[in-house]
C-alpha cells in the first residue's frame, strides 16, 4: 500500500491562493490540519480538544466525531484549519497582559448585589 | 411467536454483522491514518454490539423452544457454530483487500442495512424492532462514512480510480444474493416480523447510482451472482475467519477473564 500524503503542522504552513480547502485539492495529496472544538451536553461552549488531519471539511467532522467524541465526550463539533487561527506571540505577552494586573478599578466588584438578583 | 424461522432469522441477522465485524476488526493498527483506523474500527464495534444482540435474542428464543437442553448462550452461538451453521453473505466474508475495497464493501452492505433497519423498526416483533432502531443510528453514520469515501477515491486520482474499479470487478458478484430471500426470509416476512430482501432491491440500486455518479465510478452490467451463504454454503475464507475467532473459546472452554 504505497500511499503518498504530505502533511502540515501548525507554523508551516504557507499561504495557498484561495484558501478554504475544497475536495478538489485532494489531487494534491495535502491534508491540512484542523482545530477541533466539541461542546459537551453540559457546556455552552465549544472547547478546544486536539486536532486532526483531514482532506476536506466533511472528513474532518466525521475524523472528530470518530476521535473525540467515542465516550460521549460531546453534542457538537466545530473544526476550522488551522491556518485560520491566529494567536498571539508569547514574546507579547510581557505588553499585553500585564498592565491590567494594576488596575483594580476595572473589575465590577465595588457594590453590592440585592440578593434578589440572580445569575450575575 | 418461537419458532424455527424467527430463530434462523435472528441468526442469519447475526451472523452478517459478526462476520463483517470480524473482517473490519484486521483492519485495527493497519489503517492508512490514524483517525481512518479509529473510524473503521468504531464501525467494527458498532457491528459487533448488533451481533451480540440478534445473538442474545437467538439464544433466548433457542432456550425457551428447547427447555430441557444445555443453554445456549450468544458465546456459544458465536463460538462454537462450524462454517455450516454461519448464514451470513458471502461478500462479508471475503479478504479485505486494500481500503478501496473494504469501504466498497462497507457501502453496499451499510446501503442495505439502511434500508433493512428502516422496515424492520415496524417489525411487530418487538425485539426485532427495539434492535432495529438502535442500530439505524449507527448504520446511519457507517453508510455516510462509505459513501463518502466511495466518493473521495472514485473521484480521486487515477491510481484510486483505478483501485475502485478493480474492487468493484472483485465485489459486485457478491452484490446480488444480499437480495435473494432464503426459505427463512422468506417465511419470516410471510409471517409478518422479517423483511424481504427483494422489496429493498430497487432502493439500493438508486443508492449505488447516486454515489456511483458522484464518484465517476460506473455500475456494471447484469452479470451473474454468487450465491450460497445464507444456506451454509460458504467460500474458503469463513473457515479462516472461524478459525481465528473461535480458536480462544475452543481452546479453553468456558475460559473468563
Amino acid at each position: 500500500m504505497n500511499i503518498n500524503i504530505t502533511k502540515y503542522y501548525y507554523g508551516d504552513i504557507p499561504e495557498e491562493k484561495g484558501g478554504g480547502s475544497a475536495a478538489h485539492s485532494e489531487s494534491t495529496a495535502n491534508w491540512p490540519l484542523w482545530e477541533v472544538f466539541i461542546r459537551s451536553k453540559q457546556g455552552l461552549d465549544h472547547k478546544h480538544v486536539g486536532s486532526l488531519h483531514a482532506t476536506d471539511e466533511k472528513m474532518a467532522i466525521e475524523n472528530a466525531r470518530d476521535v473525540y467524541t467515542r465516550r460521549m465526550e460531546g453534542v457538537s463539533i466545530w473544526v476550522v484549519e488551522s491556518k485560520y487561527i491566529h494567536a498571539s506571540s508569547p514574546d507579547d505577552a510581557e505588553a499585553f497582559y500585564e498592565p491590567a494586573n494594576d488596575k483594580v478599578y476595572r473589575h465590577p466588584t465595588f457594590y453590592d448585589l440585592p440578593d434578589e438578583v440572580k445569575h450575575m | 411467536m418461537q419458532s424455527q424461522t424467527l430463530i434462523n432469522y435472528s441468526l442469519y441477522l447475526a451472523d452478517n454483522t459478526l462476520i463483517l465485524a470480524q473482517r473490519n476488526a484486521e483492519w485495527c493498527g493497519h489503517g492508512p491514518v490514524l483517525e481512518q483506523d479509529i473510524a473503521l474500527t468504531n464501525i467494527s464495534l458498532d457491528l459487533l454490539g448488533q451481533a451480540r444482540s440478534f445473538y442474545q435474542y437467538a439464544a433466548e428464543l433457542i432456550n425457551a423452544a428447547n427447555p430441557g437442553a444445555a443453554p445456549a448462550t450468544e458465546d456459544s452461538l458465536a463460538y462454537l457454530r462450524d462454517v455450516y451453521a454461519f448464514r451470513n453473505c458471502l461478500i462479508n466474508e471475503l479478504p479485505n483487500g486494500d481500503w478501496g475495497q473494504t469501504v466498497l464493501r462497507q457501502f453496499f452492505f451499510s446501503a442495505y442495512q439502511f434500508l433493512l433497519y428502516e422496515k424492520l423498526k415496524q417489525s411487530p416483533d418487538e425485539t426485532l424492532a427495539a434492535i432495529a432502531e438502535k442500530s439505524l443510528k449507527e448504520v446511519t453514520y457507517h453508510l455516510r462514512w462509505s459513501s463518502e469515501w466511495v466518493i473521495r477515491l472514485g473521484d480521486g486520482t487515477e491510481e484510486s480510480h483505478a483501485r475502485m474499479n478493480k474492487a468493484l470487478d472483485e465485489l459486485w458478484s457478491f452484490t446480488g444474493e444480499i437480495f435473494e430471500a432464503a426459505p427463512f426470509e422468506k417465511a419470516a416476512a410471510e409471517a409478518g416480523y422479517g423483511v424481504d430482501p427483494a422489496s429493498l432491491k430497487d432502493a439500493w440500486m438508486e443508492k449505488v447510482t447516486d454515489i456511483f455518479t458522484q464518484a465517476t465510478l460506473t455500475v456494471p452490467a447484469q452479470r451473474w451472482m454468487q450465491t450460497g451463504g445464507k444456506e451454509g454454503k460458504h467460500s474458503e475464507h469463513l473457515g479462516f475467519i472461524l478459525a481465528e475467532m473461535q480458536f480462544l473459546q475452543r481452546a479453553y472452554p468456558n475460559a473468563q477473564w
